[in-house]
Parts: structure tokens; sequence; C-alpha cells
């Protein structure tokens, strides 16, 4: 069955949008749900599906399943826009790391006790359209296209689903991400128009620039706007304060997605488009990004992390924080920084997905997310707890997670670039170290504060139901099964990066 | 004159090339006379005849009706039939029949005649149908005219409310201001064209394609270059471009929320058309125009933006919202003179912006009370609540205005983009962004008055809101195939977009 009779791509887009539009239409509750069922498995499916059978599939070009839908722009002499479709071995651990989290998230919201459940099951689904739609996408319009579909339904969700100040957070992210979708937007523009390639699919993008590279003050310009644009979106410092407040205020689900996946979008872009196409640009801000990186993510806002007094403050921070270690990846221009920065990008967005959706779980027993009112958790929630501080040991990057390789990748890659800013970036590690434990031990350990022993007098906490273990043990599954057989994504991975990034290696002289 | 060569002339005369026009004024005409010949309560079923006509048209616009006449002349030059005519003629008919549409839920609201209403309607559409195709200064005046004289009518017709005559009497004045520059720089062209001491002066100046002969011969008249700005002076008024635009506030709120949307999309969309043919007529002035119409285009840009930021009505919103969109319009005229792809961005940009801006004003006109001007934000809050149907045709079409994907407004301001991009307009882009930043604010704050806010305040008092119009099915029709068109356009662009390819 390694060939479907069908387009497993195309698929994993359109169930999940067909569901949404099925609820838009006025199903009934009931229907609703076990649809939702259906739209948030199929793309997991499919994602299995694909990244099982991929060594196998016949590759054109370097992408497996290609396949190309005409949306009647790409004529001979037209602009060259159309829906192609195609997994190559950067994209496929994206693809799956969609998958997987909008599964979760999917499971996580069926079971919520949202108001409006049908409305924000929708959005999701849309959402999750979205996201499946990145990572497929071979056409840098449609890659662009799907990103804005899956970030209009977090604003929505913000706005409506959020906490205190959804109003605020909710018109501060949009606003936001909309600066930097644009800008990474105008980037992507001139990459077609000074290279000018007749089509805006990354194939004939990618061979055209290899016969006729840009010349070098475009390449620098070019770069700088994709840098900050996508930067603005992965929350680069000192661009990121939408971030924490964000998802701070984000109903968990739109959180687990858009932290998880949505936001690894701009990393995509770099990897996938800026940094083989643009190698002089990538060298001349290469400095300058991993300087911002490194001083400002991981020191700075490492300990900007270690002040929160509120759960998803902290996890909020530590993401922004994380997103450092993978611009540090990107800044070093190598096949090994790149494949760490993709690594790093899956596990990452498996891990904060799962803390975040354990932080609400814990809001539903605690009634706060005041890490000063909580305490001993842990006696009432032991499974809860546990799954916690795998997360905690997860995000961290301890040996047996699948962070760990792409950090260690990272570090290994940053040591030929930088010695000092390896020596930064480490330490960093210990700043994780710090908060996350810190965290996890004011949550669950020691003796219950006198606020916490108030509402669990009230409402005594139960351990995780199943149906919130089940979304959580999906996460945990997918980090501990890249933790231990990390060559499952890194061998497809290796051969893609070495036959993109050679052209340009050799053109760079690196 | 013998009465061979006026033979000669008439023989030029095409009636059957301008067809739609006749019908349009004859539809008009059979208007008035019906209700002089019915009962008085058939009169009701007038505004049907009117839509049912212009209906009519646009399918045998679409079959081809004119398609025989596509690449000529007709009568002695006045008029050229081009393909870009024959899209446009769709479009003002498209328009009218949504204003059409509209204007039933709004006439509704008031005490007055509807059958003049349409009749206008209808005579202006097809003025501005022969606007786009004229060929000759004489042919863009009269048509010009008709449309403005039948928009000050129309502005001021619901002639009970103070704020409408306001802005009918606004409206008027600066017609006729901007048509006196215009006529003034014709006048102008006209004189200098036909100094018979200049190389390459014609007898027949008003003509544009030998006023184009006679510029490219004098590349740097002084007098003619006057001329030139005074011209477009006069366009900018009707497209509402910087610093012409300051009429449009007061104007569009006064307006009836049906001629708002028309002012908006058929009037700016027919600006357009004849600034887009006069670049092309004054081409060999570029080193003037290019940078004329930069900057003309940044300051609309950013005074369209940031007036409509502090807002509140939302009819002023939309006015000073479109004054941006004039200006991501005029960043397309500025790149089609380097750029021959830009000329069909312009026109794909003008559809998705005719779709979403009609979905929005179709709910503006079922929302608004008994007092036309008076249309808040704050009178949204809970729309998604009471009628979840109006808040999402509502969000596609604000969102479409945006520039969000996967909406064909998107589509629009990403073709411009690239247009731009191509012709190397590095300021005016770096102004569109920071342009379309500022939109997403202020589109934002509306969907997120009518999706997020309820209709209760904290005391449990409902918001001071008129009554929301009952959606009949027709309304509901139209309005939901906008929306539907606005998402379909923004992913498969289909005809319009190998229209645009085969450019």
């Amino acid at each position: 069955m390694s060939n479907l009779p069908f387009d497993p791509l195309l698929l994993a887009i359109a169930i999940p949008l067909a569901v949404a539009v099925a609820i838009a239409c006025g199903l009934p509750k009931r229907w609703s749900i076990r649809l939702a069922y259906v739209g948030f498995a199929a793309p997991a499916l499919m994602a299995l599906h694909t990244w099982f059978y991929f060594a196998g599939q016949t590759q054109v070009h370097g992408y497996a399943y290609l396949t190309n839908y005409s949306t009647g722009l790409d004529g001979i002499d037209g602009l060259g826009i159309s829906l192609k479709l195609g997994l190559n071995g950067i994209s496929l651990p994206l693809f799956v790391l969609a998958g997987l989290v909008g599964l979760a998230a999917g499971l996580y919201a069926i079971q919520s006790t949202a108001e409006r459940l049908k409305i924000y099951l929708m959005l999701l689904l849309v959402m999750q359209a979205g996201l499946m739609g990145v990572f497929a996408s071979v056409d840098v319009v449609f890659f662009y296209l799907f990103h804005e579909l899956a970030l209009i339904p977090t604003f929505i969700m913000i706005g409506i689903w959020g906490g205190r100040d959804r109003s605020y957070a909710a018109m501060k992210v949009t606003i936001y991400l909309t600066a930097g979708a644009m800008l990474s937007l105008i980037g992507l523009i001139a990459l077609y128009v000074k290279s000018g390639a007749p089509s805006f699919d990354l194939i004939t993008l990618r061979q055209i620039i290899a016969a006729r590279p840009l010349g070098e003050t475009v390449q620098n310009n070019i770069f700088a706007l994709l840098m900050f644009g996508f930067g603005i979106l992965v929350s680069l410092w000192p661009l990121h304060t939408w971030a924490p407040l964000g998802y701070g205020q984000a109903p968990s689900s739109a959180a687990m997605l858009h932290a998880g996946v949505l936001k690894k979008f701009g990393l995509y872009g770099l990897i996938q488009i800026a940094l083989p196409l643009l190698p002089h640009g990538a060298a001349h801000w290469s400095h300058t990004l991993a300087a911002l990186a490194a001083v400002g993510n991981v020191l700075i806002v490492g300990f900007i992390t270690m002040a929160q007094r509120d759960l998803k403050q902290v996890i909020g921070y530590s993401s922004v924080m994380h997103m450092g270690y993978a611009f540090l990846g990107i800044a070093c221009y190598s096949v090994l920084g790149a494949g760490g920065v993709v690594l790093l990008m899956v596990a990452h967005g498996l891990s904060v997905a799962l803390l975040f959706l354990l932080a609400t779980s814990i809001f539903h027993r605690t009634h706060t997310f005041e890490l000063t009112e909580m305490g001993g958790l842990a006696q009432k929630t032991p499974v809860l707890a546990a799954f916690f501080v795998a997360a905690t040991f997860a995000s961290i990057g301890l040996p047996g997670f699948a962070n760990f390789w792409g950090e260690l990748t990272i570090f290994v890659a940053l040591w030929q670039f930088s010695h000092c800013l390896t020596v930064i970036a480490v330490s960093g590690v210990v700043i994780s170290a710090v908060y996350g434990l810190r965290a996890a031990a004011k949550v669950f350990f020691g003796p219950p504060t006198e606020a916490f022993a108030r509402v669990a007098a009230q409402h005594p906490p139960s351990d995780l139901s199943w149906r919130e273990k089940i979304p959580a043990l999906i996460l945990l599954a997918a980090l501990l099964f890249i933790g231990f057989w990390p060559k499952s994504l890194s061998t497809p991975l290796d051969a893609t990066l070495r036959a993109v990034y050679a052209a340009p290696a050799a053109v760079s002289g690196k | 004159m013998d009465i061979a060569s006026l033979q000669t002339l008439a023989a030029n005369n095409d009636w059957l090339a301008i067809m739609p026009e006749l019908l349009l004024g004859c539809i008009a005409l059979a208007l008035l006379a019906l209700e002089i010949i019915l009962p008085a309560k058939l009169h009701s079923r007038l505004p049907a005849v009117a839509l049912l006509g212009v209906l009519a048209l646009l399918v045998f616009q679409l079959l081809g009706f004119t398609a025989g006449f596509v690449e000529s002349e007709s009568f002695n030059g006045l008029l050229v039939h081009s393909r870009e005519g024959q899209v446009m003629r769709v479009f003002f008919l498209l328009a009218a029949l949504l204003v059409g549409v509209i204007g039933t839920i709004s006439l509704a609201k008031q005490k007055l005649p509807h059958t003049e209403f349409y009749h206008i309607l209808l005579v202006v559409t097809a003025a501005m149908m022969l606007l786009v195709q004229s060929n000759h200064f004489v042919m863009l005046f009269v048509a010009l005219e008709t449309v403005t004289i039948g928009l000050y009518i129309l502005v001021s017709y619901f002639r009970s409310s103070p704020l409408t005559l306001e802005a009918g009497l606004k409206h008027l004045i600066m017609g006729a201001l901007s048509s006196s520059i215009l006529l003034f720089g014709i006048v102008l062209l006209y004189g200098v064209a036909g100094n018979p001491e200049l190389t390459g002066h014609t007898a027949s100046a008003m003509n544009l394609d030998s006023l184009h002969a006679f510029l490219a011969a004098n590349r740097h008249n002084f007098l003619a270059s006057v001329g030139i700005v005074l011209v477009l002076s006069g366009v900018a008024f009707k497209i509402a471009a910087f610093p012409f635009q300051i009429w449009v506030p007061d104007v569009y709120q006064g307006a009836p929320t049906p001629v708002t949307a028309f002012l908006a999309v058929a009037s700016k969309g027919a600006g357009f058309l004849v600034l887009l043919v006069l670049a092309r007529t004054f081409s060999p002035y570029a080193w003037l125009l290019a940078p004329v119409l930069t900057l003309m285009a940044a300051a609309t840009l950013l005074f369209g933006s940031l007036g409509a930021l502090t807002q509140h009505n939302v009819k002023r919103l939309m006015g000073l919202s479109g004054v941006s969109h004039a200006g991501f319009l005029l960043m397309g005229v500025v790149a089609a003179g380097t750029q021959s792809m830009a000329i069909g961005a312009i026109y794909f940009y003008l559809f998705a912006y005719l779709l979403a801006s009609f979905a929005v004003f179709g709910v503006m006109a079922l929302v608004a009370g008994p007092d036309d001007a008076d249309q808040e934000i704050s009178h949204y809050a809970g729309l998604a609540k009471d009628r979840p149907f109006l808040a999402l045709v509502l969000a596609i079409g604000l969102g479409s205005l945006a520039g969000i994907p996967p909406l064909a407004g998107f589509m629009g301001k990403l073709f411009i983009f690239i247009a731009a991009f191509k012709a190397g307009l590095y300021g005016l882009l770096t102004v569109a962004i920071i342009g379309v930043v500022i939109s997403i604010y202020y589109y934002f704050s509306w969907i997120r008055a009518a999706v997020f806010s309820s209709s209760t305040l904290p005391d449990g008092d409902a918001t001071a809101r008129p009554a929301l119009t009952p959606v009949s099915f027709t309304v509901g029709l139209v309005l939901g195939l906008l929306a539907f068109g606005t998402v379909l356009l923004g992913l498969y662009q289909g005809v319009l977009g190998q229209w645009l390819n085969t450019r």
C-alpha cells in the first residue's frame, strides 16, 4: 500500500477544510464532533503514511508525492502560480509534526468545555488545513497563503476564547504578525522578480538561481527582508513581545497549534528558501542574527523567563528562548546546523504543545496560573505530575527526548561558527533547567500553599482523565520515538539538505 | 460640409457597437414612462424591472454580445472598443446591479420616490461605460459630466437629512471645481497641440491618438505639461487621490449607503480606467507623470490609512479606507508605465474590491437604521450572535479589503506588489506595507466589534442599535454570492486570471 490511489497531501489539506465547511453549514453538534475526529485524524494518518513510505517513493527534483493543480495563473507567460504539493526531507518532519500536534490539539479541544464548541472546532480545523498546506506547498505563494489561512483563526480564537486581556492581545498579535508576514511577502516577491524566474515554485527558483546567482547587494537586501519578516513571526528578539502575551491569552489548543507548529513557518522559510537561495545574504547577516539570538533570545529572554510568576508566561517565554537556538543553527549556515534546526523544530513543537496542554489541565485543577499559589499537586495527581516533569525534561533537552538531538547538533555546528556563542548558548541550557525545574517543583511538590488548599477543598482535583491523557500520550510518544531513533527523520533530512545546500556552498566558497 | 462627407461620417456611426449603453438608456426612459402609465400599486415593481434589465444586459455582455466590435473604432474615433472596455462594461453593469439591490434595502427605510433613483443609476452607468471607451477629449468630458451630474443628484437623494444635503452641496462644489480644472487642462492641451509653430501640431488635438503623437514630438513643452497636470488633477478628484480627497469623508457619510457604494466602487473604477487611458496618452511625458503619480500614490496611501484610523462612523471609515485603496491602485498605475502586467493587476484589484466592498456595503445597509448617516462601529456589537450570516459576510468582505489570504483582495494586492517590484518602486512598496499594517488595525477593530463584543453592556442594557432589517431571499443570495466569489477568486483565479495572463 505504498502508493495510495489518491494524493495524501491534498487530502490532508482538504479533509479538515471540508469538515470545517460542513460544520459552518450548520451540522448538529453531535455530528460536528464526530466529523471533527475525522478532520483531525486524517491529516495525522496521511502524515504518518507519507513518513513511513517516504524512502520508497520516487523523487522528482528532490520531492516525493509531487503533484500540480492549476489555479489559472500558470500559463506560458503567466505569473507561474499554481498549487504544487510535494515533500522533501526538510518538509517531511514538519509535515509529520503538524499532523501529530494537530491531532493532539484537536482531541484536547473536543474534550474541552469551551463555549461555542462548534465554532472553536471549525476554526481549529481551518488552522489545521492551513498548517498541512504550509509544509506541503512547493509553490512559494501557496506556502505564504496557507500560513495566513492558519494565522487568521489564531487571531479570532484569541479574541473570542482568550483570557482577561484578549482584546489587547488579539490586536497586538495581529499587527505584529501581519507586519512580519508583509515583510516576508515582499522578500519573497523580490526573490521571484530579481531571479527572473517564470514561476513561483521552489524547484524552478532553485534551478534558475543555481544557474544565475543573484548579485551580492540584492542578496543582502532580500535576506534582510526575509530574516526580519520571518524573524517577527518566530519571535526574534527584540520583536518577540507578542509571543508571551499572545500565548498567555490564547485558548490551549490554539496556543498548541501556534507555538507548536505555525511559528515554525518562519524558520522553515529561512531553511527551505532563504539560506539555499541567498548564500551571500546569509553569510552577510549571520553575525547579526547570531548575536541577536544568543544575547537576546537565549540570555535576556532566559533571565526574563526565570522571573515569571505565571505558568503560561513561563512556557510562552521559554518557547521564545528556544527559538534562539534555532536562529543560532540557521546562522551557522551549514548542513549540520540546518539539520539541527529542523530536528529542534520538531522536538520543540511537540514539547511546547505538550506543555501548553498540561498547563491548561493544571489550571482546571488549581484555578490559577500563579506559581506562587500552587504546590503539592503531585500528591493528588501523580500522572499529571509525571507527564509535566517528562515534558519539562524534554524541553530542557535531556537525552532520550528529541530535543536533545536538536540542541546537540546545533551546538556542534555552532562550535565551528563561533566558540564564544557556543558558550553562551550552552549556558542557556542551565537557565532553562533552572526555570523549568523550578516551575515543576512549585506546581507539584512541596507543601500545598494556603490558596491552593482552599481551591482543593472546594474542587478536589482528580487525576488526568483518559480524554486528556490520549493527546498528551501522542505527543510524549512522538518525543521519545524521535529521541531514541532520530535517524527516522535525519536520513531523508540529510539527503535533502546535502542536495539543496551543495550548490550554494560551492558558490559562497564554504 | 457637403452631403457626401456627412454620409461617410455617418457610415462610421456603429450604433450596434454601443448597444448595451443604448439599451440601458432605453430601460431608464422606460422606467419613467412606466411610472406614468402604470397604476400606483404596481410602482413598487419598477425597481425589479430595472434590475432584471441590467441583469439581462450583463448576461448578454458576458455571452459576447458585442465581441465583434473589439479592436475597432466607431463614431469617427470618438470611441475605441477594446478588450478592457468589454471587461469594464461587465464591471459597471455588475456594480449597477448590486447598487440597485442595496438600494432596495435603503430606499425601503425612506419615504421617497424610488423610480427616479433607478433611472439616474442606469443613466450614470451607461455614461460610465461610454467614458471608459472614449478616445476623444470631447467624448470623455461629456461622459464624465453625465456621470458627475447624475451623482450630484444621487448623493443628495435622501433630501430630508441635513447631513445628506451637506454632502450634496460639498460634492457639487468640489465636483464643479474639479470639472473646471479638467476642462482648463484639456483646453490648454488643445491650444498647445494646435499651435502651428510647433512640430507635429495637429488640427484634431482632442483625439487622444493625435495628441499622443504631438506629445511624442514635443517632449518638454511647458504649457503641455501644465495641461497634463491639470487634467490629472481633475481625474484625481474622481478617484479621491491626495490632495483632492478632502471631500470624501463628509460626502461618503452623508450620501445614501447604495450611492456611497456606487461612488466607492464604480466611480472610482471609472476614474482609474480614465487614468490608465490618459497615462498611455501622456506617456511621452513620463518624466513628469512618474514623479507626480508616485508622490500622489504615496500621499494617498498614507492619508487614507491614517485618516481611517480614528473613524467611528463606518461610512467615513469606508470612505477613507477607499482612499488608501486608491493609493494601491495608483501604485499599479505608476507601475503600468513600465510593466504591462500592472494593467491586468489593476483590473483584478478592481474586481476583488468590487466584490468585497459590495458585501460590506450590503451588510451596512441592513444594519443601518432610519437615519442613514448614523452608522457607528458600536452598532455592530454582537452582530455575530444575532445574525451569524451577516457577520460572516462582513468578516469576509473586510478581510478581503484588508488583503488577508486566501481572499481575493490578497491576490489583488499581491499582483500589484509584484508589478510594483518589477517596476522598481521600492519606496512606494515601503509606504504600501505600512499602509497594509495600519489597515489591518482599523478593519480588524470593525470585525472585532461585530464578532467579539456582545450586544449587551456590562449593566445588562442592550446597546443603542437600530433594529436589524430582515434579510430577504434575494439579498441573502446576493450577499452569499459576493462572499463566495471573494473566497473563490482568492483560491482560483480562473477566468480572470487567464485574462490577466494573456495581457
